[in-house]
C-alpha cells in the first residue's frame, strides 16, 4: 500500500540520512527501497555541497580557525548535502573514535578527520582505523606523539582497544588484558606528529604526520596471543580480524541506525538487543573483510530494521537538521547560521567536542528538563513559521486535498507531511479533540495555514517525536 | 508557596574558562608576581588591597565593598589533585566530584534530591542559561533551565494567547497517559509535564518584581536579575545556577583589556544582586558561591596566560563569615607544580561546607567522600 512504502522510506531516510520531506519520500518511493538504498550507500556518485558559495560568504570557512565557525560549517553541510548518509556516518564515527576540540583546540586539524570519516566511513573498518592512527589530531589527542621507544604512554594504545575497536569485553569475558594496552602501545611508538607551530604569534598551523622509525621500539612483541615485531599496522590487522572487533563495529551500527541499545561501557555484561541481526552484520563483517558499506546494505534491507520503527531517540543534530530540511531553511549560508549550530549545543551535543573520548550519551540520555523545551520549542518554532517554503508546502499539499478537512484528516495529514509519524491513540485522539475544537476546516479559509501550522506545533511537542 | 521560616538558599555563579586568579585575588606584595607577568601584571597602586600581601583587581570595587562588610570569603589555592587543564574535564569534575572517572551526577541534581525526594516543587532547582549543566543533573532530578524568564516556556513560539493556551493543554493532555508506558517514555512524560508546571508558575515572576536597582545589560547581570527575582517570588526555590557565557574567563590573549571588562561586569552584577535582595530584605537566606574550573599559568605568555591550576573561589552572604581561608598558594619555583600554582584545599571540602552547614544536608554522598569542612558558615 502506498502509505506503507512512504512510512518505510520515511523511517530509511530518517535513519540513512535527517529525513525528507514529503515530495522527495514520493519520488524515492517511485525508486524503489533498494534502489535507494544503494543509492544513498553511495554517496559519491552524488554531488557535493557548493564550496565555492560556502567560502564566498563565509570567509571563516576557509581559515577553518574557530570551533563555533566549524560547527556552523558541518551544520551547512548536513543541511544541504545530497550525500546523507556521508554525513550521517561521518557523525557515527566522530561519536565514537573520538577527538574533542578542549584538548585539540585545533579545528583545521579537527575537521581533516571528519572528512576523512566522510571519505573512508563506508569503506574497510581496519582502512579507517589505519587512517585514524596517522590522523594528527587523533595523534595529539591521545598523546601518541608523546609515546616513546622505552618509554611509553599508553592512552592511544589503551582506547584503541577500549573505545575504537574491541570493546572492554564480550559475552562476559574481557577482550584484551593491560599487557595488551602496553604491547600496542609499544607498536605504536614512532607514531607522531612533526612539530606543529606553537599558537602564538602566527596562529596554528596544520599538523603532518611522521613516522619516526628512531623512535620506535621494533622489539617483540605478544599481542592477544600472537607473537611478533610488531608496528602498528600489525596490530590493527590483528584487530580487524577478532570477532570482538566485528562484535563491536555491528553493535555500534545496531545503536545509531536501528534501536538504541544501552550505553557502551554495559555492553560487556549486557547481550544485545536483536542477536540475529548482530550476527548477520558479523557474519558480513567477515565476509567482505569490514566492509563497512558491505553491513549496511545487509542492516538497511533486514526486516527487524524496517520494523524498528520510532526505536531511537533523536539525536540533537537529528533533531536541528531534520527539522532545518523539513522546512526548507538555510540553503544559502545567511545570517543566523551560527545560531543554528549553537541549538545544537545546547541540546547537548558539541560537534568537534564531545565531552570524553567516549563521545556522547545517547538514546534517552539526550534528555533532561533543559534539553527538552530546546528541542520542543525549536521545532515548534520552525514548523510554525509559514514563511519557510516547506512549511508553506505542506501547507498547500494538505488545501489541495479538498474544500473541507474532516479533524482526523488534518491530524493524519499533518503526520503525513512530517514523515509519517505515527502517534499512540490516547496521543491521536487529542490531537483530534483539539482540531474539532477549532470548528470545521475549510481549505479556502484564510486561517487554513494557522490550522495547519497549529496541528504541526502540537504533534512536534508529543513525546513520539523526539524518537526517529 | 510562602512561608515564615525562610529555607537557606544557594545561588551559584560559575566562571566559564578559567578566570586568572593571580590577577584576580592579587599577591602584590610579592615581587615573583611582577616577575612571572612582565605582560599581564596589575600595577601595585591600583591593586585593591586588602592587606599588605594580596588585594582584589581594581575593577572589584563592589566585592571589595562587601569585603570590608565581612560578607565575603575568598578561598585561595583551591583545586584537586592531578589538576586537569581542559575546560570541559576540569569543569566536569567541579560538576559530578569525581577527578578520576566520568561522572554522570552533579553535586546540585543529588542535593535537589535530598532537598525534595518526593519532588513537591519542580522549581527546586533553577538555571538560567540553555541547556543544563551537569552539575544540576540527575536522573530524575527537575530542574528547570530557563534562557529568558520573560518568555520562558513551552510552545513561546505560538503568538496568538488562547491558541497557545489550547495548545498547553493539549500538551498537557498528551504527556499524561504516557506515565506507566516504560522506563524511557514515563522519563520523557514526567519531564515534559514537570517543564510545563515549572514556566506556568516561573511565568509570574516578572510581574511581581519591582526594584530600583539597575543591572547592566549583559548576560550574568541579566540573569543574577532573573534569579533575584525569582527568588522574591516565593516559589521554594532552593538551588540557582548560572553561568558566565561559554568561556569567556579564557583569557589566552589580550588578558589585560578582557579580564578588566569580564570583572567590571560580573562585579557589578554581584554588587546589584546584593543591592536588590537587600532593598527587598533577603539577604539573610541567600548565599552565593562564585567559582571557576581552573586557574592559570604563573608565568604570562606574552599577551595572556594560558591554563593552569589552582584558583580561588569566593562565597558571599550575610551569614558568611567574610575573610580568607585556605592559603595563598606560593609563587616559588620549586612550590609550582609544572609551573601552576600548587592546591592547598579540595574544592570538594568547600562543597561540603555549603551543603552541610548552609543546606544542611549530608555530603558525603554527594561529593563522594569526607573532606575537611570551613569554618566560614
Amino acid at each position: 500500500m502506498a502509505d506503507q512504502d512512504i512510512a518505510l522510506m520515511a523511517h530509511l531516510m530518517r535513519r540513512a540520512g535527517f529525513g525528507a520531506p514529503y515530495t522527495e519520500l514520493e519520488t524515492r518511493v517511485a525508486t524503489g527501497y533498494e534502489a535507494t538504498v544503494e543509492e544513498l550507500l553511495h554517496p559519491e556518485a552524488q554531488p557535493e555541497v557548493d564550496a565555492d558559495i560556502m567560502m564566498r560568504y563565509k570567509t571563516e570557512w576557509v581559515s577553518k580557525a574557530g570551533l563555533e565557525g566549524q560547527q556552523e560549517e558541518w551544520t551547512f553541510r548536513m543541511i544541504n548535502t545530497k550525500r546523507p548518509l556521508e554525513e550521517k556516518i561521518a557523525l557515527f564515527w566522530h561519536g565514537i573514535l573520538c577527538t574533542g576540540h578542549a584538548k585539540c583546540e585545533n579545528p583545521r586539524q579537527q575537521e581533516f578527520e571528519v572528512d576523512m570519516f566522510r571519505r573512508g566511513g563506508l569503506g574497510k573498518f581496519s582502512d579507517l582505523l589505519m587512517d585514524l592512527a596517522s590522523d594528527p589530531a587523533m595523534v595529539f589527542f591521545l598523546d601518541n606523539c608523546m609515546s616513546h621507544k622505552g618509554a611509553i604512554n599508553e592512552n592511544w594504545g589503551r582506547e584503541l582497544l577500549e573505545l575504537f575497536s574491541m570493546g572492554v569485553g564480550m559475552d562476559g569475558k574481557p577482550n584484551y588484558s593491560e599487557d595488551d594496552v602496553k604491547e600496542a602501545a609499544r607498536a605504536f611508538t614512532g607514531w607522531t606528529v612533526a612539530n606543529a607551530m606553537p599558537r602564538y604569534p602566527y596562529g596554528r598551523y596544520q599538523a603532518k604526520f611522521i613516522y619516526d622509525p628512531s623512535d620506535h621500539d621494533d622489539g617483540e612483541k605478544t599481542f592477544l596471543g600472537e607473537t611478533g615485531n610488531w608496528n602498528g599496522e600489525d596490530i590493527i590487522n590483528i584487530i580487524a580480524k577478532q570477532p570482538a572487533t566485528a562484535r563491536f563495529v555491528a553493535r555500534h551500527l545496531y545503536n545509531y541506525f536501528v534501536a538504541d541499545e544501552p550505553q557502551v561501557p554495559a555492553w560487556q555484561h549486557t547481550p544485545p538487543r536483536d542477536p540475529e541481526l548482530i550476527k548477520m552484520l558479523e557474519d558480513e563483517y567477515f565476509r567482505t573483510g569490514s566492509d563497512i558499506r558491505s553491513m549496511l546494505r545487509v542492516l538497511f534491507n533486514s526486516a527487524a530494521f524496517k520494523k524498528a520503527r520510532f526505536a531511537k531517540v533523536k539525536s540533537p543534530a537529528e533533531t536541528v537538521i531534520g527539522t532545518i530540511r523539513l522546512v526548507g531553511d538555510f540553503t544559502f549560508p545567511k545570517p543566523g547560521l551560527n545560531a543554528l549550530a549553537l541549538t545544537i549545543r545546547y541540546m547537548g551535543q558539541d560537534l568537534l567536542n564531545p565531552p570524553t573520548v567516549e563521545g556522547w550519551h545517547t538514546g534517552r540520555e539526550w534528555i533532561d528538563s533543559g534539553t527538552l523545551v530546546e528541542r520542543i520549542n525549536f521545532t515548534a518554532d520552525n514548523v510554525g513559521n509559514i514563511n519557510l517554503p516547506g512549511v508553506r508546502a505542506m501547507v498547500e499539499r494538505l488545501r489541495a486535498e479538498g474544500p473541507t478537512l474532516s479533524p482526523e484528516r488534518l491530524v493524519d495529514g499533518c503526520l503525513e507531511q512530517l514523515g509519517a509519524y505515527e502517534l499512540a491513540a490516547s496521543t491521536r485522539n487529542e490531537l483530534v479533540a483539539l482540531a474539532r475544537h477549532e470548528g470545521e476546516v475549510q481549505t479556502g479559509d484564510e486561517k487554513f495555514a494557522v490550522r495547519v501550522t497549529q496541528m504541526l506545533q502540537s504533534i512536534v511537542a508529543t513525546t513520539e517525536y523526539l524518537f526517529a | 508557596m510562602s512561608s515564615d521560616a525562610k529555607e537557606p538558599v544557594l545561588v551559584v555563579l560559575q566562571l566559564s574558562g578559567g578566570n586568572d586568579a593571580l590577577n584576580t585575588v592579587i599577591p602584590y606584595g610579592d615581587p615573583l608576581y611582577y616577575d612571572n607577568r612582565p605582560n599581564v601584571q596589575i600595577p601595585e597602586d591600583q591593586v585593591l588591597p586588602i592587606n599588605d600581601k594580596i588585594g582584589l583587581h581594581p575593577t572589584m570595587g563592589p566585592i571589595k565593598a562587601l569585603y570590608d562588610e565581612g560578607k565575603v570569603a575568598i578561598i585561595q589555592g583551591i583545586g584537586y589533585p592531578h589538576p586537569n587543564r581542559s575546560h570541559f574535564r576540569s569543569m566536569d569534575i567541579w560538576h559530578t566530584c569525581e577527578p578520576d572517572k566520568v561522572g554522570d551526577e552533579g553535586w546540585l541534581g543529588r542535593a535537589l534530591r535530598d532537598l525534595d525526594p518526593q519532588k513537591e516543587n519542580v522549581l527546586t532547582g533553577v538555571n538560567f542559561g540553555r541547556g543544563l549543566p551537569r552539575a544540576l543533573a540527575a536522573p530524575g532530578v527537575p530542574v528547570a533551565s530557563v534562557g529568558n524568564l520573560e518568555t520562558y516556556g513551552v510552545l513561546t513560539g505560538i503568538e496568538a494567547e488562547d491558541q497557545r493556551m489550547k495548545a498547553l493543554e493539549t500538551f498537557s493532555n498528551v504527556y499524561s497517559p504516557m506515565i506507566g508506558q516504560g522506563p524511557v517514555l514515563d522519563y520523557f512524560a514526567q519531564t515534559g509535564l514537570d517543564a510545563l508546571k515549572g514556566a506556568d508558575i516561573l511565568s509570574t515572576a516578572p510581574e511581581k518584581y519591582h526594584s530600583s536597582v539597575k543591572y547592566g545589560s549583559d548576560t550574568v547581570a541579566q540573569y543574577m536579575r532573573n534569579i533575584v527575582q525569582t527568588h522574591l517570588a516565593d516559589f521554594g526555590t532552593r538551588v540557582f545556577y548560572t553561568t558566565a557565557p561559554y568561556n569567556s574567563f579564557d583569557t589566552h590573549a589580550g588578558e589585560l583589556a578582557n579580564h578588566t571588562k569580564l570583572w567590571t561586569e560580573t562585579s557589578k552584577a554581584i554588587g546589584a544582586f546584593y543591592e536588590d535582595l537587600k532593598e527587598h530584605h533577603a539577604t539573610e537566606d541567600v548565599v552565593l558561591l562564585v567559582f571557576t574550573e581552573f586557574g592559570r599559568r604563573v608565568h604570562d605568555n606574552g599577551s595572556g596566560t594560558d591554563h593552569g591550576a589552582g584558583g580561588h573561589a569566593f562565597v558571599i552572604g550575610d551569614k558568611v563569615k567574610g575573610g580568607l581561608y585556605g592559603e595563598y598558594p606560593s609563587l616559588q619555583q620549586d612550590k609550582l607544580v609544572e609551573g601552576d600554582l600548587c592546591f592547598n584545599n579540595d574544592f570538594r571540602g568547600l562543597y561540603t561546607t555549603l551543603l552541610e552547614k548552609w543546606l544542611k544536608l549530608d555530603a558525603k554522598p554527594i561529593v563522594n567522600g569526607e573532606f575537611e569542612q570551613f569554618a566560614f558558615i
